[in-house]
């Protein structure tokens, strides 16, 4: 018999008030042969159970490899985590042992990712990959297994799953593979469920009905949804809160409301303004100036101040802390209120 | 998959009728002349010498002489008889034996030996196991068959059995049946080991950076599982193709092996029969390997189709 | 670099970011660049300099072989049938072979005929298939399929085999080394024309080939300036290591008597008249086969470091 993960996260009782996933100042660096890459630098948000937290940011803002450093799936080395807690349901997930950590992952906490043609394993069939959590984690035989594949795949509405179940993944259709690999997450009634940009390589209606399922499923099972997402468009209807990222650090966070009604950032309200709008067509749309911050040489300061408009002498020298400007709301701008009041 | 394999096979023709072509050619050209050497020393009788040429059409041109030939292998599966009256096929069929098994021999050892220590490497990237592995694949490709031959036979057959007492790999000959083959299937694989082994090592390796092999790791499986079922059953695919392309290098490379340990197989009847002048024998032969060159490779593709369900052919 | 975890998107920023000399790695399109970078990392390595400096000794060895050894072992005087199979002694460093020549001195001038063999044999296997290659991936369709074909009747014949009927065949056709280098040849070229072939025909659909053909620049400046230096790399990388190869071929055919004939000296006749001796005299065998040996580990090695340097993704 397998141990359950109870056996070795004795969580529930001190459990209480910590939310149920907490990243907590959380930095993470490459140390590579260039130098240190320093991905995040002190990231901390709180996913709570129904609640959906999107985090939003270009490439390279670290926004996925924090979420790898909650799975436990980043290359140590080169990765390092010098600084920071990762509690689920109050247990700091970084001191467990490698064996405890295995034990949460993809049962408690699961993992979606962008491309699923790439993430499934060409070789084996949807159903052998789906009924494996079921075989591995659950100790159940080929057949009640692959029942149970069966039964994920209707979940996730692919059409005829019975017949398709011994298909492999180079057989479906993108929008296909991508429930495949979100039946496979949800196998096991994970508590959180982290999307990496679950719809980037989609077409856009397709998009839409995936982030529909994912909207759906979080309801029916009450799961925290961490979604990471490059797309503003994309989070809108489904997100709860934001957290916008910045080379390693979250410059705001947000209800979807208050940063869709008045962003607090200058980066956030660049984002904002270079999605196209119809009812701005025919101008030009804006794009934020300069290039994505080096990780190897951050910029002084605000990391963010080579290519801000409200750029002030003391961005360059001085790193602005994450300024509370309401409830949870907060915002690292030092010039946070011109902003929100629209001054340029 | 049928039509796929008629196909294949009606485009190999070109192919064995080009190579048999080839050496047919070459072997014509052969200096000297067949029969005298039959003969010997001794007078020949000039008019047995004519009936003689008859009967090998050697008085016909190349192309006529070559199409008796080539229509007797394709349309009954017959190689001809050689010059004293033995069917090649029967001459051939006992020494195609002894290479078929030194390369199998050599075959699964190579497999064992590089399959393994390239898993091994690949594991262990960038320690000193795998920088140790891979400095002795470099080794092992730069000993030459001719040199590691007669140094294995040598340190294994003749010294190990000075200190030791007992004949554990027996130096020449096939009398100790399969044990025979040991030592010398050893040295014939030595340099596809190296290969092999750096093909497992770059394959795992490049198989363990796939986007699935996170994915594998994030379902909650074990290092154990993520690198023994997912990632290995899709680095295996390069090899066994490998492996199988490798047979019909093995069977066609035994010469030197052959010629060191004394091993009557096809290499070593081919060198004879080069000094000998026969020249049914001589074409036999590669015909033979040519055959199993092109059933090795189409074998290989459909390996391929069978592990990699993203190939089909039509 | 975190490729394994990293996110796609993330990794990309990432290889953007300088390398510690503070230029940013080109990519393709710039071979000069490739050049110049490959030469600045060979530099560096120790397996590069090493069998850098064997190779040179080999061919100072096979240029003035005098200036190792004072015995001129074509000189029949030298040998002594008395002393056949001595030991190392003072003047005969390695002992004398079979027929009581020095061998040392034998082992020293046996350095020429691998080297020339080896390297012209690898020449004119690039250059053979390097030609053949550019031509059926430039033009395609019908050209190539030819090719192709001819090349598998080749790939289809075991190279040893081949060489040795070729070698037997024409063995008074007076060539001598240049027989084996002819036959080493005749088997050795597909090698090259596959590399090349696939080389051209990844290069030709690139940008700057496309540009320069809607330009109306004609097939041959096509083939000989943009094509050629694009796929230029890998050939030179398996020629490296193949020069290796040849060497040892050569070493086998003389060995089996039909490679570099007599009076000539060659390792691999050295080993072939060394064998019926060998059980109780083993040092005339393991001289040359040592020399043959380290002479293909540092062109092996050499092809080795240059793939690592061409081709930084096998790393």
């Amino acid at each position: 018999m397998k141990k359950t993960s109870a056996d070795v996260l004795p969580v529930e009782g001190v459990y209480g008030d910590e939310p149920l996933l907490a990243v907590d100042d959380l930095h993470v660096e490459f140390r590579t042969r260039a130098g240190i890459v320093r991905a995040v630098n002190g990231v901390s948000y709180t996913v709570n159970p129904g609640e959906t937290l999107a985090v939003l940011g270009e490439s390279g803002s670290g926004k996925s490899v924090t979420a790898q450093a909650i799975m436990g799936i980043l290359d140590m080395p080169p990765a390092h985590i010098p600084h920071g807690e990762i509690r689920f349901k109050g247990t700091d997930l970084l001191k467990l042992s490698e064996e405890a950590r295995t034990q949460v992952r993809g049962q408690r906490i699961a993992m979606i990712f962008q491309d699923a043609l790439s993430a499934l394993n060409p070789v084996f069939t949807v159903g052998w990959q789906i009924s494996e959590m079921f075989r591995v984690h659950r100790g159940m035989s080929k057949a009640d297994a692959m029942k149970k594949a069966v039964e994920l795949m209707d979940r996730v509405r692919i059409p005829a799953a019975r017949q398709r179940v011994n298909d492999y993944p180079h057989q479906f259709s993108g929008g296909m593979r991508q429930r495949i690999m979100i039946a496979m997450s949800i196998a096991l009634d994970p508590e959180v469920l982290i999307a990496d940009e679950p719809t980037t390589a989609l077409d856009v209606t397709v998009q839409a009905q995936i982030m529909d399922l994912l909207a759906d499923l979080q309801r029916e099972s009450q799961m925290g949804l961490i979604l990471i997402t490059h797309d503003l468009g994309v989070v809108a209807d489904v997100a709860d809160k934001i957290a916008v990222m910045y080379a390693g650090r979250i410059v705001e966070r947000a209800s979807v409301h208050d940063i869709y009604r008045a962003p607090a950032h200058p980066y956030t309200k660049g984002l904002l303004e270079s999605i196209p709008r119809v009812d701005l067509k025919g101008q030009d749309l804006y794009a934020i100036k300069g290039l994505p911050p080096n990780l190897l040489e951050l910029p002084t300061g605000c990391a963010f101040h080579p290519r801000c408009p409200y750029r002030q002498d003391n961005c360059v020298t001085d790193v602005p802390p994450l300024y509370q400007i309401s409830g949870t709301r907060g915002s690292a701008c030092h010039y946070w209120r011109e902003v929100l009041d629209g001054e340029r | 998959m049928g039509r796929y394999i008629i196909r294949r096979l009606l485009q190999s023709i070109p192919v064995l009728l080009g190579a048999t072509l080839l050496i047919f050619t070459i072997v014509f050209a052969l200096p000297g002349d067949p029969i005298a050497a039959l003969a010997g020393e001794k007078q020949s009788n000039p008019n047995l010498v004519a009936i003689l040429r008859e009967r090998y059409h050697l008085n016909d041109p190349l192309l006529l002489q070559y199409w008796h030939y080539i229509s007797g292998v394709l349309f009954r599966g017959d190689l001809g008889i050689n010059f004293s009256e033995v069917p090649v096929s029967q001459l051939l069929a006992g020494k195609f034996q002894v290479t078929l098994n030194l390369a199998l021999t050599a075959l699964i050892i190579e497999a064992l030996v590089g399959v393994g220590l390239g898993l091994w490497a690949a594991l262990r990237r960038g320690k000193a196991t795998d920088t140790m592995i891979l400095a002795s694949t470099l080794l092992l490709i730069s000993v030459p068959t001719l040199v590691s031959g007669f140094i294995l036979q040598y340190i294994l057959g003749v010294k190990l059995k000075q200190w030791t007492g007992a004949d554990i790999f027996p130096i020449a000959g096939i009398a100790n049946g399969l044990r025979s083959y040991l030592l010398p299937g050893f040295v014939l694989a030595g340099v596809s080991i190296a290969y092999l082994t750096r093909l497992t090592r770059t394959s795992l390796a490049e198989t363990l950076r796939a986007d699935f092999i996170r994915t594998a790791t994030a379902k909650g499986l074990s290092r154990r599982r993520v690198v023994g079922r997912h990632a290995l059953r899709n680095a295996l695919i390069p090899l066994i193709t490998f492996l199988g392309a490798d047979l019909g290098n093995l069977m066609g490379g035994a010469v030197i092996t052959e010629r060191i340990f004394n091993l009557p197989g096809i290499g070593l009847q081919l060198f004879d029969s080069v000094y000998l002048r026969e020249q049914p024998v001589v074409v036999g032969i590669v015909t033979i390997l040519v055959l199993i060159y092109i059933v090795a490779n189409l074998a290989v593709d459909l390996m391929y189709a069978v592990l990699d369900p993203r190939i089909r052919y039509e | 670099m975190n490729e394994a975890t990293g996110q796609s998107g993330h990794t990309s920023a990432l290889a953007e970011a300088p390398t510690p000399g503070g230029l940013p790695k080109a990519k393709s399109g710039r071979p000069a660049s490739l050049w110049s970078d490959a030469w600045a990392d060979l530099r560096r390595k120790p397996i590069f300099l090493i069998s850098c400096g064997i190779i040179a000794v080999l061919v100072l060895m096979a240029m003035w072989p005098s200036l190792f050894s004072s015995v001129d072992p074509f000189n029949a005087r030298t040998c002594e049938l008395a002393t056949a199979r001595q030991l190392p002694s003072a003047g005969h460093p390695f002992g004398r072979d079979n027929l009581g020549c020095d061998l040392y001195a034998r082992t020293i001038y046996g350095a020429a005929n691998s080297l020339v063999i080896g390297i012209s044999t690898t020449i004119f296997a690039a250059l053979i298939g390097g030609l053949l290659g550019l031509v059926a991936g430039f033009f395609g369709g019908a050209t190539d399929t030819v090719a192709s074909r001819v090349t598998e009747i080749f790939f289809a014949i075991p190279s040893i085999l081949g060489a040795l009927l070729i070698g037997s065949t024409f063995r008074d056709s007076g060539l001598g080394i240049w027989l084996v280098v002819i036959s080493l040849t005749v088997l050795g070229w597909p090698m090259t024309f596959r590399i090349m072939r696939a080389a051209v025909i990844t290069a030709k659909s690139q940008d700057f080939v496309v540009a320069a053909r809607a330009l109306g620049a004609g097939p041959g400046r096509i083939m000989f300036r943009h094509l050629l230096p694009n796929a230029l790399a890998p050939v030179i990388v398996v020629a490296t290591i193949n020069l290796g190869g040849f060497i040892a071929a050569e070493a086998a055919l003389s060995y089996l008597g039909v490679g570099v004939q007599p009076p000539e000296i060659s390792w691999g006749l050295m080993i072939a008249d060394a064998q019926r001796r060998f059980l109780e005299a083993p040092l005339p065998l393991i001289f040359p086969a040592v020399f043959l040996s380290i002479t293909v580990l540092a062109f092996i090695m050499l092809g080795d470091a240059v793939r690592d340097a061409l081709d930084p993704k096998l790393r």
